[in-house]
């Protein structure tokens, strides 16, 4: 396949972004995006070029480290992956593709198509956590019986990987999918009870400081999430708030 | 010559953890907050240690290079995480737990290490659903077990097929109420380039923010390094691919003994390699040998027919297919240790069987799987077993609900349904038992410097057992090493600050400056990536699945050339002030082309088969590993002497108490 791409290359945080176009020639359907795009840079390094920066790491799906808006959508075309599980078969021969970072204003952007999420982690600071020392004397793990619905729930709640794509998605940029996934996998769990107020009043307290937009129910989240987190955390989070706010 | 005493304490083999414990030095928690503690690396291990040490007092500095500790490739882990609890009442103990571990690990790991695993295991367990991880469990709401190659009863606990997505999140979690107390001060895009040691003793690093490519200097009281395995010395493995030996060798560099370095897991259910352009390899978990039979064609004409698309896998009859890890391996059958059935997979490659267009693929196959599990639900819901549409939809749905992301990753990559086709499958580079030679305490050679995780070596032998990485990884950060380092703090109550105006900071910045200068203007004409795969290629071909002595000696010489190259043809663009990934890996590379030879020195002076370790020279008359224990029951532990040539061996005998030493056998 031959193909046109149209990157967004920005030096450094402060300074002034453009795109620009450069074509790439016998690409392989069998590769992954990722791939594609190394491919590019080895071809840019040789010919005296500064390579396309952008963050990955695993490249199985899991870390959540890749992060690129390719053709209007985070993590591409496919539905349920991440960049680097999207394959250059789901794109045409002679398609020109733009490629461009996640945008949010609470995600600046540190080099072309890498951005900086450590917004996501602070939210997680202020609250993301059950209160547990290592102690190796907890109880017995069999002592509490979890339902399995509940177990189950809780665990696909647990499986965001924190890529920001919900974000990235977003017309508002609103973290609200990535806040309540966290917050609905304790509210879940009979460990996570506990704190359970302090947790989702803190946790949107900081998501409303880094500066993330709010959540109008329009969705798009939810359908670009690679891991298909459901839009029922961010109302199972609404609800959690408002008993929290109530006892305030 | 730094000295090798493993420090394995006095008394019987299952009082030794708790001795020890009981009798170690204290830091008071009034001293404890005087103290700082680096930890490298964010995975399993260092995230563990990390929250851990910070609860207990102490000032932890965290380190990684991603833009988030919860981004380490334990995330990876898919399958699950050992413990010996014996939920299922199937007869485990922690001295089976103990027993499996050293004998999966072919009979070359220390004694005492592994039984202090087996003994902390039960805790983990505890200690992560105490922290909201939601393990899979039953419809009585209890947690379910599954079983792991090279064991015969089922005591791994699991999360889906994204065990280590939920354990590391739960030690990250634990990492974040400490960053928000303030007691860890974390460090996010920021690489360790040097140790810096002062009067004998590890007391900082050099670190380069990966940002802004700022050097830093941190000064502390003790080092942890946690830096994960070095299989991408391979190039294609299934680390992420920023995954590195740096921290470990720069600590080599300065004294650390690097021990086994040739134990490399080769990991039997990878995906097939599909092209040149191929950047990485993703692994399918061990776990999908509960239920997926290995085989291949018996006939060579169905393999030529297969490939050549004139014939469906699933149009063979069970009469012409060969089970060849149910033949040769009736008692373990498919759920033999990673080991055995990677070679199996490779000899039956060799002999022409494979399925793909490259030849080197297997089939897994989940046909009979489906069928079982359909029937159960069928009768369990009162509905026709007789029914083979709604038996298959049955079963599928039963495969879907325990490995339902495994297969959904494998149609993205493959764009095949392994729910109608068998998939296919071929071994990779996974793990690597070798690493940082530690003792008891998990010190390395160099006071004051610490290495846990999969960046040491003690626990797995030769091979590691399924779903035990997550098990160490755990135990060494939340139940080890914030026990033992507690002992050599003690002496430190007193030294206040560790400054960082120092002669020794000011030498180990120095050098730094000048490698990254040195790459920077080399203005050579191959790119880092060049020398990357061209080791790798030496790497797999000499020094892979099977080894011998001819092709040891060549890649030793070969690498040694390729190093030499590097550094007159390397091209970095770009500056040292900015976000710049070529000169990041050219640093990483630089120590992958050492270590890759010190690997294949190792390799070579070890003349037995063991574990991940094939000799071709050391075989039985059917081909299966032959061990030599006369001659090398023992740790081999490197010492550091400039070229990876000259390094100094030095041998940890490794003695028995407990086990009786006896040749593997999973027949």
């Amino acid at each position: 396949m031959n193909l046109t791409l149209k990157i967004w290359r920005q030096a450094n945080t402060s300074a002034q972004g453009k795109m620009q176009t450069y074509p790439i020639e016998n690409v392989s359907p069998d590769m992954s995006f990722l791939e594609m795009m190394d491919v590019l840079n080895e071809q840019l390094i040789n010919k005296g070029i500064d390579p396309v920066a952008f963050d990955h790491d695993c490249r199985e799906g899991i870390c959540g480290m890749c992060s690129m808006y390719i053709n209007g959508e985070a993590h591409g075309p496919d539905r349920l992956v991440t960049t680097c599980q999207l394959h250059m078969r789901k794109f045409k021969d002679g398609e020109t593709i733009t490629i461009e970072p996640f945008r949010a204003n609470a995600f600046p952007v540190v080099k072309d198509l890498a951005v900086d999420r450590s917004a996501f982690d602070r939210i997680q600071h202020a609250g993301g956590f059950v209160s547990v020392n290592t102690s190796g004397n907890t109880q017995d793990a069999n002592a509490i019986p979890i339902n399995k619905h509940d177990a189950d729930n809780a665990f696909d709640a647990a499986t965001c990987i924190g890529c920001g794509a919900c974000v990235a998605s977003c017309k508002n940029a609103s973290a609200m999918l990535f806040v309540s996934a966290k917050v609905s996998q304790y509210a879940l769990l009979p460990q996570g009870k506990v704190e359970a107020a302090d947790r989702v009043l803190n946790m949107v307290k900081q998501m409303d400081e880094e500066g993330f937009g709010n959540c109008t129910n329009t969705g798009a989240c939810e359908v670009e999430c690679p891991k298909g987190i459901s839009l029922e955390n961010i109302a199972r989070m609404n609800r959690e708030y408002l008993v929290a706010s109530a006892k305030g | 010559m730094a000295s090798l005493d493993s420090k394995i304490p006095e008394g019987s083999l299952s009082d030794k953890w708790t001795n020890h414990k009981s009798h170690i030095n204290l830091v008071s928690p009034a001293n404890k907050r005087l103290i700082d503690v680096i930890v490298v690396g964010t995975g399993l291990a260092g995230a563990s240690a990390a929250a851990t040490l910070a609860e207990l007092g102490y000032n932890v500095k965290a380190f990684c290079f991603q833009d988030s500790p919860r981004r380490a490739h334990s995330i990876a882990a898919q399958g699950g995480i050992n413990a010996a609890k014996n939920y299922q009442g199937d007869g485990d103990s922690t001295y089976r737990l103990f027993y499996d571990t050293i004998k999966g690990g072919d009979y070359r790991s220390r004694e005492a290490n592994v039984h202090r695993l087996a003994e902390v295991s039960t805790n983990i367990i505890d200690q992560c659903v105490a922290q909201g991880v939601p393990f899979a469990r039953d419809y009585g709401g209890l947690l379910d077990n599954r079983s792991f190659g090279g064991v015969l009863v089922s005591r791994t606990f699991y999360a889906k097929g994204q065990t280590g997505q939920q354990l590391l999140l739960g030690a990250y979690s634990a990492m974040n109420r400490q960053i928000g107390r303030g007691k860890i001060k974390m460090y996010n895009r920021h690489e360790m380039m040097d140790l810096v040691i002062v009067d004998g003793k590890a007391r900082g690093i050099i670190a380069r923010n990966l940002v802004t490519g700022q050097i830093e200097r941190h000064g502390a009281h003790a080092v942890v390094v946690a830096s994960g395995g070095y299989g991408n010395v391979f190039f294609l493995s299934t680390n992420a691919m920023g995954s590195n030996v740096s921290a470990g060798w720069k600590i080599h560099q300065k004294g650390a003994h690097f021990a086994n370095p040739c134990f490399t897991q080769i990991h039997p259910t990878c995906i097939p390699v599909s092209g040149d352009h191929q950047s990485k390899l993703t692994l399918m978990s061990e776990s999908l040998r509960n239920d997926g039979r290995i085989w291949v064609p018996k006939n060579l004409e169905d393999v030529k027919a297969i490939r050549e698309g004139r014939l469906k896998p699933t149009d063979l009859k069970e009469e012409d297919r060969d089970y060849y890890l149910e033949r040769r391996y009736p008692a373990f059958g498919n759920l033999v240790p990673r080991d055995v059935a990677s070679r199996a997979a490779k000899e039956r490659c060799d002999a022409g069987f494979g399925v793909n267009k490259t030849g080197e693929a297997v089939y897994l196959d989940f046909a009979s799987a489906i069928v079982r599990y359909g029937k159960e639900q069928a009768h369990v819901k009162g509905l026709d077993e007789k029914d083979s549409v709604l038996v298959k939809k049955l079963g599928q749905d039963v495969v879907r609900s325990k490995y339902g992301n495994l297969f959904q990753m494998y149609e993205k990559i493959v764009d095949q349904n392994p729910y109608e086709m068998p998939m296919m499958i071929y071994p990779a580079v996974h793990y690597t038992m070798g690493g940082v030679w530690v003792d008891y305490n998990l010190m390395t050679s160099i006071p004051g410097c610490y290495a846990i995780g999969e960046a040491n070596f003690s626990d797995h032998g030769a091979n590691r057992l399924g779903a035990s990485a997550l098990m160490q990884g755990l135990a060494d950060g939340y139940f080890v090493l914030p026990y033992t380092i507690g002992d050599y703090l003690s002496n430190d109550i007193r030294t206040g600050p560790i400054p960082t105006n120092t002669p020794e900071f000011d030498a180990a910045e120095n050098t730094v400056k000048d490698k990254i200068n040195l790459f920077l203007t080399n203005k050579g004409k191959n790119s880092v990536d060049h020398y990357h795969k061209k080791l790798g290629k030496i790497m797999w071909d000499k020094c892979g699945m099977s080894r011998n002595a001819k092709g040891l000696k060549e890649a030793m010489s070969e690498i040694k050339a390729l190093r030499e190259d590097f550094y007159e043809n390397v091209n970095v663009p770009g500056t040292d002030s900015e976000f710049n990934e070529q000169l990041a890996k050219a640093g990483r590379v630089a120590d992958f082309l050492e270590l890759g030879e010190l690997f294949a020195k190792d390799a070579l002076e070890r003349t037995e088969s063991c574990g991940g370790h094939f000799r071709e020279e050391s075989q039985t008359p059917e081909g299966e590993a032959m061990r030599d224990d006369e001659n090398f029951t023992f740790v081999s532990a490197w010492e550091y002497k400039g070229e990876p040539a000259d390094a100094v061996l030095h041998k940890e005998e490794l003695n028995y108490e407990e086990i009786e030493v006896k040749t593997r056998s999973y027949k």
